[in-house]
């Protein structure tokens, strides 16, 4: 991928995460991603595809090694610094993570709070604009007609669209999504992922999704990485990587599958 | 695996009989015996001065309406201390337990040392508190309204700290992952999910505060409870059930009203 017009967006240099004394998450990754791709991680589960996403926008901590987003250091960054390198990374999760007491509007919402002041946010003093964001971006996702409704009322795909429109208001240049359709069935989560090729085309956005089914990641993804026990394994296009190489990936796992 | 073998997973296998459990309720037993000796409770005296209950009981039970006019405003100015105790007291829980939730405050010395203040401060029972602060602001409704203040804080802090530590960990996390600062994780991803809680945690607290306030003018701390120790103390027994009896009225509606709120609430 070494093309020299394309700048990277993610840079993963010797990245080590060792939980507790000695289980170890991920062992010395390297990885750059660059603006524009659309990424599918693939991997059994335990391989350690989650840990190397969250280590991306820091929900995870690293235990060594460091992670460039457009060229500065998540790993340094403290405080205000974190949170606007974070303002710039949109996440997605396989339980959605919505507040389900709240409308769908304030869910769509909270992904403007890192651009409020804490007093404005808190006050729920967000814009006419940024408003009309929310709205144009729920009508991106077909749910228009969902605004007000609480979102404990929507059904798991219209939850995870709800989550997608989060993340397009919340306008970031890199999305991460840690199994998006994990909890969903066959044709939602064929939409969800639609919704995220939008994104990756029409809106520019990296996109780096965690996979499980790999029917999805090969109808989707342009760029696949193959995770086992902590390493990457395999890194290569989509449309040159064999049926063969993906058993390779989840064969040897005696991990749960 | 042998057909003995098979036969014998086939009857149900008696559960092995503890000794230990025999030890700790031959314990008890004798724990219950021995105490009742040393503190010599007899349950004689109850009944050996049963009438004298049962004539006391009678005379209550012929109130003197006529002293009703002045029982209203002091059961009104219970029911004052109650609510203001209540507002005070819930708003300081309502901070402390957002400091000792550990899935907000990741500090664990810092939450350790405010929990056990919190513990401490649960342990005074509401009667002490209110004999500390007529001994501090003197006599009057202040005191009360200070004790009930502190207790409701012990009550509320306790259950809401515990409802904020059991939410949905997921949108804390979204929010992180926004770009969203400590404040704004509060706001927009925890108290959403408790602020119900809370509510129904407040009325809870005051119910028992409308309880509890009547009886602490006993001890000078403002209410109702001046006027039942003082007909209490003349033997004038028709206006102590003159007062029982709005006691008792004001306390049953207010539970009513505030269950039927809360569980509305929880819908």
């Amino acid at each position: 991928m070494a093309d020299s017009a394309v700048k990277p967006v993610i840079e993963l240099k010797n990245v080590k995460k060792v939980y507790g004394k000695d289980v170890v998450g991920l062992k010395d990754i390297n990885l750059t991603i660059n603006k524009g791709e659309f990424v599918v991680i693939v991997g059994l589960s335990g391989a350690g595809k989650s840990t190397l996403l969250r280590s991306i926008n820091r929900l995870i901590d690293i235990t060594e090694g460091d992670i460039l987003i457009n060229g500065e250091s998540i790993t340094k960054a403290k405080g205000k610094e974190l949170r606007m390198l974070r303002r710039n990374i949109g996440m997605i999760f396989q339980s959605f993570n919505l507040v389900k007491r709240s409308s769908v509007l304030r869910n769509v919402l909270t992904g403007r709070v890192g651009y409020y002041p804490t007093w404005k946010s808190t006050l729920n003093l967000f814009t006419k604009e940024d408003k009309q964001r929310a709205y144009d971006a729920l009508q991106q996702v077909d749910l228009a007609d969902k605004v007000y409704t609480r979102a404990d009322e929507l059904s798991g795909g219209q939850q995870q669209r709800v989550a997608i429109a989060r993340v397009l208001t919340q306008d970031p240049d890199i999305i991460l999504a840690d199994e998006p359709t994990a909890s969903l069935d066959p044709q939602t989560s064929r939409r969800v992922m639609q919704d995220l090729k939008m994104l990756n085309e029409k809106h520019g956005m990296t996109v780096v999704i965690n996979l499980h089914s790999v029917e999805l990641a090969q109808e989707f993804g342009k760029r696949v990485i193959g995770v086992r026990a902590g390493e990457i394994i395999y890194d290569g296009k989509m449309s040159e990587t064999p049926k063969e190489t993906f058993d390779q990936i989840y064969s040897g796992g005696d991990q749960d599958e | 695996m042998s057909s003995t073998e098979e036969e014998t997973l086939m009857i149900l296998p008696k559960k092995k009989f503890k000794i230990l459990n025999l030890f700790w309720i031959i314990l008890f037993v004798v724990g219950l015996v021995v105490s009742t000796k040393v503190t010599k409770t007899s349950l004689g005296a109850l009944f050996a001065n049963f009438s004298q209950f049962a004539d006391i009981f009678l005379q209550m039970l012929h109130p003197n309406w006529s002293y009703l006019g002045a029982v209203i405003p002091l059961i009104l100015e219970t029911i004052k201390m109650a609510i203001l105790g209540t507002v005070i007291g819930s708003i300081l829980a309502f901070v402390y337990s957002l400091l000792i939730a550990r899935n907000i405050v990741k500090n664990k010395a810092v939450t350790g040392i405010l929990r056990v203040i919190m513990n401490i401060i649960r342990t005074v029972p509401d009667l002490l508190l209110g004999a500390i602060f007529v001994a501090i602001v003197g006599i009057g409704p202040v005191a009360g309204i200070l004790a009930l203040a502190i207790c409701t804080f012990g009550i509320v802090v306790k259950l809401f700290y515990e409802a904020i530590e059991t939410i949905d960990p997921g949108p804390i996390e979204a929010l992180t992952a926004v770009g969203a600062n400590k404040l704004q994780i509060i706001v927009f991803a925890v108290l959403p999910q408790v602020m119900t809680y809370f509510i129904s945690y407040c009325l809870y607290a005051f119910e028992i505060n409308v309880r509890a306030s009547t009886v602490l003018g006993y001890i000078g701390a403002g209410g109702i409870g001046l006027y039942l120790q003082e007909t209490l103390q003349v033997f004038d027994y028709p206006k102590t059930g003159t007062i029982i009896i709005a006691i008792i009225l004001v306390v049953v509606l207010i539970d009513y009203v505030s269950s039927k709120s809360r569980e509305a609430l929880m819908k």
